[in-house]
């Protein structure tokens, strides 16, 4: 059966640049003298310290606990000595630092103990758990919880497993290389998630400009015990963005605001399913990923490297730069972050670094007022109107651009790659989004906070109130001795009876002493 | 006639028994826009009685330094009046900041507990008291009442969590 493929509006092609780094197979980047594990890698609660400077840890250990449901655990990429839990660089547009767990290795990479999990037949949400505990996050480069991912609610039921190869951002070639190598661990990361979410269809989803991929994936699916089936898609970025590659594969639209598992479609990277693989299979926590190192340096190769590495340390392993280099970029050239040192080290989110130069990458011509083509419009995978978020962000006017629905906005960079007037349209957006949830945040805060000023007053005038009305007992009683009540009639009587008694006895023995006289 | 008078009249009284407003909706609304730091530096003791002072015309829409010019256009928009300057007899705005209790010189009065407005000070008579970041307002009422004073207030530092985008700078017209 051949399935059909579908369209979604819009996308450009820039030039893919891919071959330069898929010339030689993964290799493994050695250990590296100082690791640095941040604890907020993934999107939501940082991960909890649950080691102390001077601790030795070995490989594979847990350093830091999730923290909260949005989190995920970390672990120690390599044996050595814990020599410091502060702040260090991150990979992060900021360019500001982050806590990290800083790690000397031993040089002896002794691994913890592993245990791998019989997942046919272990329950569910242990299994759930267990992959929060082993720090798997989305390597295709927004590291979400992938263990929330795999539980979609009791309302909802995902019919469809997809595994998004697109890989479309130009140089990045980590999943092209982790699906030629390891595509059936990918298959049996796949055979889990479909476990876990009784999902009736396993897809795939590839650009045509992976032939290798695809049949190495192809290869590797007719091992398979349940049905798969590889998908090629044309190349066209972005189709590797999640909603896109659903539009791609299955014809069905995420709507706006709401996600994937909404319409039955639970989307995996790659490396996210090799990761589930190795963490269910062989007990191994996500400590290392295949990252494409590329763009002006001596030769473009993936490394296997660990978690924590500073990336300057992989940048030594492929040779000087050609040319005098102009800045890094982690990730695409399209959705990439600017680095500003190389100091940083590799997060789970970290799929490329890109080495700039002038020639490659040309500074842009200047910025020219918007002529409204409508160019940008036409390129929108989202189906944006780019021109009026511009409008009302640049001006400010947030309501409005909301009312364009920013929020849809994926930040793909279509629009500022077809605009002739070379405006960097994506940065307004940020810009936007960034203000408009900064300011929901403030608007949260200020309720909050009223809510306890007033339960405060409450609290208060309840005390006064209570205070008086001791008081005024307190005087009452003062003023008038209270009426006996029974319990003070029942004393009484106790006490009349003791007194009579003692009478009693006192009679008695005068009885008795004048009988002895 | 007079019985569609009395017929309407008794509507309207029902009307206005069953639907009454319970809350000035005014100073609702006023108080929304407000920051909610129950700093007092507006003159009145806490956010919603200057709403109220507000909504009954017997304050100006410029005597809140935390909501800052923002806070002040969006009075003037809601009450229909112009736009006018922070007063500065009520204070600058500042960056928002934190308090911070220096442990080691706390004599544990409670004078503090008792000054702050959200019930963001833990503490007892004679024990060491501490603030719950996550509740305080930076409104600074706390630093006064302390006989020994070692309540000191920290601008909160720009973090990966709390970081924004900045708006782009890119000169728009060809400079020659």
């Amino acid at each position: 059966m051949n399935r059909p493929i579908y369209h979604f509006h819009g996308g450009v092609h820039p030039e893919e640049h891919k071959q330069v780094s898929t010339q030689f197979p993964i290799r493994m980047a050695p250990v590296p003298q100082q690791i640095f594990v941040p604890l907020r890698q993934h999107i939501g609660e940082p991960a909890r310290p649950c080691v102390v400077v001077g601790d030795y840890v070995r490989k594979g250990q847990i350093i830091a606990k999730a923290d909260g449901y949005i989190s995920v655990a970390a672990h120690a990429p390599t044996s050595g000595t814990v020599t410091a839990i502060a702040l260090h660089p991150v990979p992060h547009p900021s360019g500001l630092s982050d806590p990290c767990i800083q790690i000397t290795p031993d040089g002896l990479d002794v691994w913890t103990d592993r245990t791998a999990i019989d997942y046919r037949n272990t329950n569910i949400s242990t299994l759930r758990n267990h992959l929060r505990d082993m720090g798997i996050a989305g390597l295709g480069g927004a590291a979400f919880p992938t263990f929330i991912k795999l539980n979609p609610g009791a309302t909802q039921t995902v019919k469809t497993l997809l595994l998004n190869g697109g890989e479309c951002e130009p140089w990045i070639s980590c999943d092209d290389m982790t699906m030629r190598e390891r595509a059936a661990e990918v298959l049996q990361g796949a055979a889990i998630m479909r476990c876990m979410l009784h999902a009736e269809t396993v897809l795939v989803g590839i650009e045509d400009n992976k032939p290798q991929a695809v049949a190495a994936m192809q290869e590797a699916a007719l091992q398979c015990e349940f049905p798969v089936e590889i998908i090629v898609v044309p190349t066209l970025y972005p189709s590797g963005g999640a909603k896109q590659m659903i539009k791609l594969v299955t014809g069905l639209e995420v709507p706006s605001g709401g996600r994937s598992t909404d319409i039955g479609v639970a989307t995996f990277n790659i490396g996210t399913a090799y990761a589930v693989h190795r963490a269910i299979n062989h007990g191994e926590p996500l400590i290392s990923r295949v990252v494409t190192i590329t763009g002006n340096v001596g030769q473009a190769q993936n490394f296997e490297a660990l978690i924590g590495t500073p990336i300057r340390e992989l940048l030594a392993l492929t040779g000087d730069s050609p040319d005098p280099v102009t800045g890094y970029l982690m990730g695409g050239p399209m959705m990439g972050i600017e680095l500003a040192e190389t100091g940083v080290p590799v997060v789970k989110a970290t799929n490329c670094i890109l080495v700039k130069s002038a020639r490659l990458f040309p500074p842009p011509p200047r910025a020219l007022p918007c002529i409204r083509c409508t160019r940008c419009a036409d390129a929108c995978p989202a189906e944006l109107q780019p021109q009026e978020l511009y409008w009302h962000s640049r001006s400010k006017n947030f309501d409005k651009a909301q009312d364009y629905q920013l929020f849809d906005c994926i930040e793909c960079g279509c629009c500022s790659y077809v605009c002739p007037s070379h405006i960097p349209l994506v940065q307004y957006y940020r810009y936007a989004k960034s203000e408009i949830s900064a300011k929901e945040k403030e608007q949260q805060a200020a309720d909050h906070a009223r809510i306890r000023h007033e339960s405060r007053l409450m609290r208060i005038e309840r005390e006064q109130r209570e205070r008086a009305e001791k008081l005024a007992l307190k005087a009452a009683v003062k003023a008038e001795p209270a009426p006996a009540g029974p319990a003070d009639l029942a004393k009484k009587a106790v006490i009349q009876a003791a007194i009579d008694r003692a009478k009693i006895q006192q009679a008695d023995n005068a009885t008795t002493n004048t009988s002895s006289e | 006639m007079s019985g569609l008078a009395i017929l309407l009249g008794a509507a309207l009284g029902y009307a206005a028994v069953k639907f009454k407003v319970k809350e000035d909706p005014m100073v609702e609304q006023i108080d929304a826009i407000l920051p909610q730091t129950q700093c007092g530096q507006c003159g009145f003791p806490g956010c919603k009685p200057y709403a109220e002072a507000m909504a009954t015309g017997k304050a100006d829409i410029n005597q809140c330094p935390p909501g800052g010019e923002e806070g002040i256009r969006k009075l003037a928009a809601l009450l229909g009046v112009e736009f006018k300057p922070l007063n500065a007899e009520h204070g600058e705005p500042k960056p928002r900041s934190l308090a911070v209790i220096d442990e080691n010189t706390c004599i544990g009065c409670t004078l503090c507990i008792q000054a702050c407005p959200v019930d963001a000070i833990l503490g007892a008579a004679k024990q060491m008291h501490t603030v719950i970041a996550g509740e305080c307002t930076g409104c600074e009422l706390c630093v006064a009442p302390c006989p020994v004073d070692c309540i000191s207030m920290v601008p909160i530092a720009e973090n990966v969590a709390t970081w924004k985008w900045k708006y782009p700078l890119i000169p728009l017209k060809a400079s020659h």
